[in-house]
Formats: structure tokens, C-alpha cells, sequence
């Protein structure tokens, strides 16, 4: 979405939204990413899947800067998240994230959660994000809960919160950083529910995850990663039929 | 019937005695007073049997209104550096957390030499090294020994309370930070709007303790010449001739003035600290 208080950056639709290139991120010793390139189309549902370890996470904490790294180009809609003077404000106007544990504020309500970045870190007026905040939860089938505590939720009611919470600031990209892994199977539906329904409004997503079911059905592509390297990537129907690479071909066994 | 606690113990007992049926107790927490209430009832008897002194129990009823007036000063001495400490500490805590080492280093530094330091020889240095008056224009301003203590202690009590400021924050899951965080919250955001809130629960129950040994540490002003309770009692039985068999009473008196005073918000702690682990 164009904000008018954004310096330009150069970057056109046409251009990939989040361009990563040569990333190198170690931490102290431990080389976690060892040089991984992938670029995302504005629109693109991405999956990225693969072992423990694989720096799976870590990546992707990288797009919005949660991790710093130490080599490697990264950018979002033109902005360079390895810049040291990286305004983070202006990155993450543009990037949301929702997390494995929710990481929703306890002492907070589910609209209070909800409200609380475009109130004060946007500073947007109050009458308007609490309308946007009502009609998010009722976006992710949480009308009538929104005064409830997260402490009075169940797992799934959380992660759809915390979905919720990130579309306020309207971002143009929204990460997942395996956001089913820590539900049980019957709420993990829901909240895949959720996020095929923004997929398919357009939104750009990078997930991280575990469903391979998922990952066929919504994704336009599909990256795996083992120890820190992309050893292969493709849309799903190519990907899960015909695998190219051994490594890939051992791990889908052992998750399919 | 009761609703005590049958402690693990004595449960054994508690059940062979009732196999047998003769009367089971269940101990509570109070009935360890009543050891002390025989040691102070036995030490009164011996004073009282001297048929020619007058009883200690009028002796003590005598002297309440002075030891009460004294007592109600160490609660005023504890209240005062109370709240002296709580605010200084809680800036204290926070620079503790701060990402700026410049920042962080002297909040260190403070913090480690107020709480390794003794409160008394804490008391001692505030009374010598601070007038005993001070002149300002005109005004010549007493600083009289009591205002002393409330300082020297609300000294110890802000490097205690910076620490548990410090641990609360730290206790804090990092998923709020990380959340806030890509949020775009910026650092003081994070800390007014979310960290620190959650804190406040955490923080009352050893906020609560450091009270407890605070009221305590208050008859310490005792020995830089304040007019408290315990001063008071040694004044009390000088005035009565110096009867050494009037010391157990008389302290006994000032040990159950504080007991009365304390056990109640000890009570209360544990009540919290129970209500605030439940999540």
C-alpha cells in the first residue's frame, strides 16, 4: 500500500517484492545461512520448508530485521534491510510477522492487541483503527471475542489474533514463522483457513512451515533448505512430483 | 471443624492416633507462637513473683502509650524510605535494562555497592557524612537523626528494588520483545506499553518481602541515637531501676508489636504470590 510519508525507493511492481541475495548469517561460530538467494513476485505465496536447523527461521527473520546478518543483499519493496541506518519504523510498515507462539500481549485484549500498533506506533486516530480492528477479527472469524483475554483463548483463536494484530499496520508482506507447528490438528485448520483466505486477496507470504498439504495447495512456490544452503526450490506440482535433488527426495520421504 | 493443613509429616501419627481414636490436631503456622508465649508468660511470672515490685503486666501498661508512640515511629521510618527507595529504584531498574552501557555501567556499579553493603554501616555513613543541620539563607533547617534513617535505608532499599525491577524485566518472555519488535515499537514503547506492565505482578511479591525485612531493619535506627521502640524500651527499664528480670517483657512486648504488625502482610504476600502464579 503507498504511503504518502515514504520516500521513494525506486522499486516498481514489477520488480521482486522481497529480493535476497547472498545472505550469510552466522551466529558467532555457527554459520546458520550459508549464502541463500530467492527472490518473491508481489502476490507470491511462498513456502519454505525443511529440516531442524536448516535456517528455515532464520532467514526469514532476517527480511524484517529481527536478525542482523553479516553479509548479503536483502530488500523489501526497494528498502535495504542490511543498510546500518536501516530505518526499522519505515521497514516494518511494510512487513508483518506472526510468530510460532503467538507472542500476544497477556495483559491486553484481543482488540486492545489488535489496536495498539497503528495506534501508537502509527499514530493513527482512534475511532478509525478501532473500526479497522473490529473488522479484522471479524475478518478472521473472531467476532464477538474481542474483548477476551488471550489467557481465555484457545491456540488457534490466539494465532488468528496474532494474524490480526500484523494486518493492522497493513503490510505488503506478511511472514510465518511456522505458525501451526505449536496447535493441535484441529485448530491448525482454522488458521491455515485464514492465511489461504489473505493469500488469495493478494497478499505476499513467506511461510515457514510443516504442512506439506498446505504448501501444495496454496503456495506458487516452494523452497527447501538444508543446513543453511536452498538445495532446491519450484512450484509445488514440480517440487512434490519430481524432486530433482537426492537430499530433497530423502526429506519429502521421511515428511510424506 | 477447621480447614488446617495436615502437614506430611505428622500425617502418619495424625492417622494411627485417629485409628485409635484419640483426638487429632492439625498444626497451623500460628500455633508456632506458642512457644514463645510460654517463654514470655514464664519470664513474667518470675518478675511478677516478687511480691514487693509492682506487677510487670501494669509495668508494661504503664509504658505502652511511650513504646506505642515509638513503635508508630519505626512504621513511619519504614513507610518513609519505603517509598523513597521503591521510586529511586525503580529508575535505578530501568537503567539497569538500558541498551546504552553508559547508562547501564553506573547503574551497575550503585546497584552492586548498595546491596553488598551493610544496612547499619550504610546508616552509620549517612549520619556522618550528612550535617546535623543545614543553613540555607536565613533558615537554619535541622536534619535531626530520623530523616537520616529514612535516607540511609532508602539507599539499600533502591539497590533491592533495582534488582527486582531488573529481574522482573528479565523474566519477561522474549517473544514480547520479538513481537513488539516487528511491530515497530520503538525501545521505550516496548518498555512503558508492554514490558513493564506485565512486570508489576511479578515485582509485588518480593517488593512485599523487602518491606518485611525493611519494618525490621527500621529498630537499627536505634543505634545512630533515633528515638524508636527499641531505644525506648532500654529507656523504659532504666526508668524502672535497671531489673534485668524486666528485660524479657519489655522486648517480649516489642517483639509482639512488630509480630502483630508483620504476620498479617506475610500472610498477605503469600496470599499474592499464590494468586499471581496461576496464570
Amino acid at each position: 500500500m503507498p504511503r504518502g510519508d515514504d520516500q521513494p525507493t525506486g522499486w516498481t511492481p514489477d520488480q521482486p517484492i522481497v529480493h535476497i541475495q547472498d545472505l550469510h548469517k552466522a551466529f558467532g561460530e555457527v554459520e546458520v545461512l550459508k549464502g541463500v538467494s530467492l527472490d518473491v513476485a508481489k502476490g507470491e505465496v511462498i513456502c519454505i520448508i525443511g529440516p531442524s536447523g536448516s535456517g528455515k527461521s532464520t532467514l526469514i527473520r532476517c527480511v524484517n530485521a529481527l536478525t542482523p546478518f553479516q553479509s548479503g543483499t536483502v530488500t523489501l519493496m526497494g528498502i535495504d534491510v542490511g543498510d546500518p541506518n536501516l530505518d526499522k519504523l519505515r521497514l516494518r510498515k511494510h512487513v508483518g510477522m506472526v510468530f510460532q507462539q503467538y507472542n500476544l500481549f497477556p495483559h491486553r485484549t484481543a482488540l486492545q492487541n489488535v489496536m495498539m500498533a497503528p495506534l501508537y506506533v502509527l499514530k493513527r486516530p482512534k475511532a478509525e483503527v478501532e473500526a479497522q480492528a473490529y473488522a479484522l477479527l471479524k475478518k478472521v472469524r473472531l467476532e464477538g471475542r474481542e474483548h477476551a483475554y488471550p489467557g481465555e483463548m484457545s491456540g488457534g483463536q490466539q494465532q488468528r489474533v496474532a494474524i490480526a494484530r500484523s494486518l493492522a499496520m497493513q503490510p505488503d508482506v506478511m511472514l510465518f514463522d511456522e505458525v501451526t507447528a505449536a496447535l493441535d490438528p484441529e485448530t491448525v485448520k482454522e488458521v491455515l483457513v485464514t492465511i489461504r483466505e489473505l493469500a488469495q486477496e493478494g497478499m505476499t507470504c513467506l511461510l515457514v512451515t510443516h504442512e506439506m498439504g498446505f504448501a501444495r495447495e496454496v503456495a506458487n512456490h516452494i523452497y527447501f533448505t538444508d543446513r543453511g544452503v536452498i538445495v532446491e526450490h519450484g512450484p509445488p506440482d514440480q517440487f512434490f512430483r519430481n524432486p530433482s535433488d537426492p537430499r530433497t527426495r530423502a526429506f519429502l520421504n521421511q515428511v510424506l | 471443624m477447621s480447614e488446617g493443613r495436615i502437614l506430611p509429616v505428622i500425617h502418619h501419627v495424625g492417622a494411627v492416633l485417629k485409628a485409635r481414636g484419640l483426638p487429632v490436631t492439625r498444626l497451623r503456622a500460628w500455633h508456632a507462637l506458642l512457644p514463645l508465649w510460654l517463654i514470655l508468660a514464664g519470664a513474667t511470672a518470675h518478675a511478677a513473683s516478687d511480691p514487693e515490685a509492682p506487677g510487670v503486666l501494669s509495668i508494661l501498661l504503664r509504658w505502652s502509650p511511650l513504646l506505642l508512640r515509638g513503635f508508630v515511629f519505626n512504621i513511619i521510618i519504614s513507610l518513609l524510605s519505603m517509598l523513597l527507595g521503591t521510586i529511586l529504584g525503580l529508575w535505578l531498574g530501568l537503567a539497569l535494562v538500558s541498551q546504552h552501557s553508559a547508562i547501564r555501567a553506573p547503574a551497575l556499579a550503585a546497584t552492586e555497592f548498595f546491596r553488598n553493603a551493610p544496612w547499619l554501616v550504610l546508616l552509620f555513613f549517612v549520619t556522618f557524612m550528612l550535617p546535623f543541620q543545614v543553613e540555607i539563607g536565613h533558615f537554619t533547617i535541622p536534619f535531626p537523626g530520623w530523616i537520616k534513617a529514612v535516607l540511609g535505608l532508602a539507599l539499600a532499599i533502591m539497590a533491592n528494588v533495582a534488582e527486582i525491577v531488573r529481574g522482573a524485566v528479565q523474566s519477561i518472555h522474549p517473544g514480547q520483545w520479538e513481537a513488539s519488535e516487528a511491530l515497530g515499537f520503538t525501545r521505550s514503547q516496548q518498555m512503558w506499553r508492554i514490558i513493564l506492565p506485565q512486570c508489576i505482578k511479578r515485582m509485588i511479591p518480593p517488593w512485599m518481602n523487602l518491606y518485611a525485612i525493611v519494618t525490621m531493619s527500621t529498630t537499627l535506627a536505634s543505634i545512630i541515637g533515633v528515638n524508636e521502640v527499641v531505644t525506648l524500651a532500654g529507656q523504659v527499664q532504666a526508668a524502672e531501676g535497671g531489673r534485668t528480670d524486666l528485660l524479657a517483657p519489655i522486648y517480649g512486648y516489642v517483639l509482639l508489636l512488630f509480630f502483630i504488625y508483620s504476620y498479617p502482610i506475610s500472610v498477605w504476600t503469600r496470599r499474592l504470590e499464590r494468586k499471581y502464579a496461576t496464570r
